[in-house]
């Protein structure tokens, strides 16, 4: 393999990690901390098509990833406060319990 | 070279494998934090350094403490929030679907045609890096500051906002 697979390879392992914790959890923090971890794994593709594209522009890659980052931590903070919101309404993180918008 | 790539993506789906399946959320988040340190890793040995030094301030500095913090918050007791009973199976139904998730995007990886032996990467220095950023990217970095600031200042209005506890009633 070559190490750009490689990269790809472990950045596809870190995805299918994330979601399996993102689905396989009930507790919201921890969905919220799976979604990050898929973001993280698009992150290192982006670094590592970046690394070994035969004629990239000097920057490209580290400016989409310093811009994802941004974007991310946006989402945690939002995910965050929705968290502690629903924790205040209902004394509980659990998904299951979040059940209040349902038809 | 590629051997210590291979170390580091060991390191780093191992501790958020351990995180994902840990039933202690303090365990996860710290666990989670060395796998964000493994990816930082991962730029630095990609020679993105200001990737790494963002990753490390963003996501190993700032983000775990605000889990933590939000962790914390939420805490009940030592035994907090037990599991469903249903629970056992939608793990085993997840860890099935990231499997298969995983397997498609490793077919299609090894069977991509990407160049073998790939040239000498793009050399990035933080100077051009500014550049970048200062030049054809303002808009995008100001348009990003914005959604910082509004998303920040959504996240405070969201977890200040008065419960249904009536906070007037206890001064």
């Amino acid at each position: 393999m070559s190490p750009l697979q490689l990269c790809l390879a472990f950045s596809s392992a870190l995805f299918a990690v994330g979601l399996a914790g993102a689905l396989a959890r009930s507790n919201s923090i921890l969905v919220l901390l799976g979604i990050e971890l898929m973001l993280n794994a698009a992150n290192l593709n982006l670094i590592a098509f970046w690394r070994f594209s035969p004629h990239g522009s000097p920057a490209t890659g580290v400016v989409f990833v310093v811009f994802a980052i941004a974007v991310a931590a946006a989402e945690t903070a939002v995910g965050l406060a929705l968290v502690i919101s629903i924790y205040r309404h209902q004394q509980d993180i659990r998904l299951e319990e979040a059940t209040r918008l349902k038809g | 070279m590629n051997t210590v790539l291979i170390l580091i993506a060991l390191a780093t789906i191992g501790a958020a494998a351990a995180a994902m399946s840990r039933p202690s959320l303090l365990n996860c988040v710290l666990l989670l934090t060395l796998s964000w340190t493994g990816i930082a890793a991962f730029y630095l040995w990609a020679g993105a350094e200001f990737a790494a030094f963002a990753q490390v301030l963003i996501y190993v500095g700032a983000i775990s403490m605000a889990v933590m913090f939000a962790v914390l918050l939420t805490r009940r007791g030592r035994r907090d929030f037990p599991p469903r009973k249903g629970s056992r199976s939608r793990a085993a139904y997840a860890v099935l679907a990231g499997a298969a998730v995983a397997g498609v995007l490793l077919a299609a990886v090894a069977r991509s045609p990407l160049a073998a032996s790939p040239a000498p990467g793009p050399a990035s220095t933080v100077r051009e890096l500014g550049g970048q950023l200062m030049g054809p990217h303002a808009a995008a970095l100001l348009v990003v500051g914005v959604l910082l600031t509004v998303a920040l200042i959504g996240a405070v209005v969201l977890a200040a906002g008065a419960g249904p506890e009536k906070p007037e009633a206890t001064r």
